[in-house]
């Protein structure tokens, strides 16, 4: 058993069934915004944003955030710990991993933050 | 036909070289063990593993021509298109991602210290029954195709997540034969199996590229194994 304190569930079950849950969310969500676009010609910005403020997309939007940033969190995650190691960075090796993944965690956590205040915040 | 072949000497060379050797095998498709037979009928210096000479053993395993593989039952011929004709040559390293010992050599012990992790033997507490312990044929079918690994680490040694973190994760030699265990009737530790594998380096570390099947000499499928022990801690966990 190999211990780990930043993964996103400490646990190998969970970040990995995180990340399968969170692709079928953006899938989904994808497929969806795009079967939207694709039905619906000549969108101007109103009817766009219309459908953006609808209480549906705001939480579909709310949600894919949220699989955003977990599934980019577990993924740079294992990109970290892949190649920020002793084999390429030597003794510098935990330093450079750490802030590596503290740099990447808050850009996340803005990332999301930013994105729930363009949801919610009604501009 | 011309031989490139990795070589390091820890005791004389500062670093290694690739050594070109021109080797008559006339025209016949021999195995690459053949070969190094013949380099070293030329070069006693140069250091190899070999014993069995069958695909048995598993002290044969290195990349030839960018593949790993034992070259015991490798022919030229498969090694890759124009090697057998003498257009390409033929090129021998030692598996990647081990401390090279000499040459071909390579110091196994992260391989066997991660195979040693998953306790490769059964674990039954309960009386041993006066003959043995029983499985049906089918309880019996579930082990083929994990038993038969022969440890020659061309799995491990191909696999990326390998290479990265040969100390967390425990590669698809290792898991394969974790598997072994977690699907024979007789062992009763399976729960204990599954809780050292729940972390996400020692299983999860696997990303699914299926170069271990790729590779394996015996034909085995880790990855299908992976998936196996996969499906297992999902329902023990969900």
């Amino acid at each position: 058993m190999v211990t780990s304190v930043t993964s996103l569930g400490r646990n190998g079950l969970y970040d990995w069934l995180i990340q399968r849950v969170t692709a079928l969310i953006l899938g989904v969500y994808f497929i969806f915004t795009m079967g939207w676009l694709m039905t619906h010609s000549g969108v101007d910005y109103l009817t766009w944003k219309a459908f953006m403020g609808s209480l549906c997309m705001q939480i579909a939007n709310t949600l894919v955030f949220f699989s955003v940033s977990a599934h980019a969190w577990v993924g740079l995650w294992t990109v970290t710990t892949d190649y920020i190691t002793t084999l390429q960075f030597g003794s510098k090796a935990t330093f450079a991993r750490l802030t590596a993944q503290l740099v990447i965690a808050l850009l996340t956590l803005v990332y999301l933050l930013w994105g729930l205040v363009m949801i919610w915040g009604g501009a | 036909m011309k031989v490139s072949i990795y070589r390091y000497n820890p005791e004389t060379d500062k670093e290694p070289y690739m050594k070109e050797y021109d080797i008559d095998t006339q025209g016949k498709d021999l195995m690459v063990l053949d070969v190094l037979n013949l380099v070293k009928e030329k070069d006693p210096t140069l250091g190899y593993r070999r014993s069995c000479r069958e695909g048995v053993c598993g002290s044969d395993g290195m990349n030839m021509n960018g593949k790993n593989g034992l070259a015991c039952i490798t022919a030229l011929s498969t090694v890759a298109p124009g090697v057998l004709e003498g257009r390409k040559p033929l090129i021998l390293r030692p598996l990647p991602g081990l401390p090279v010992v000499r040459d071909l050599v390579v110091d196994m012990t992260m391989f066997y210290n991660q195979y040693e992790k998953v306790q490769p033997y059964l674990q039954n507490d309960t009386p041993a029954p006066a003959i043995e312990r029983l499985q049906s044929p089918e309880e019996r079918e579930k082990i083929d195709g994990l038993y038969e690994c022969i440890l020659c680490a061309c799995c491990s040694t191909s696999c990326p997540s390998f290479w990265w973190n040969p100390e967390k994760f425990l590669g698809p030699a290792a898991l394969l034969q974790s598997y072994r265990f977690l699907a024979d009737s007789r062992d009763l530790a399976t729960d204990e199996r599954l809780s050292k594998l729940d972390d996400p380096f020692s299983l999860f570390r696997c990303r699914g590229i299926m170069n271990c099947v790729s590779v394996c000499p015996k034909g085995l499928n880790p990855t299908r194994a992976i998936g196996h022990i996969r499906e297992m801690l999902l329902e023990r966990g969900v």
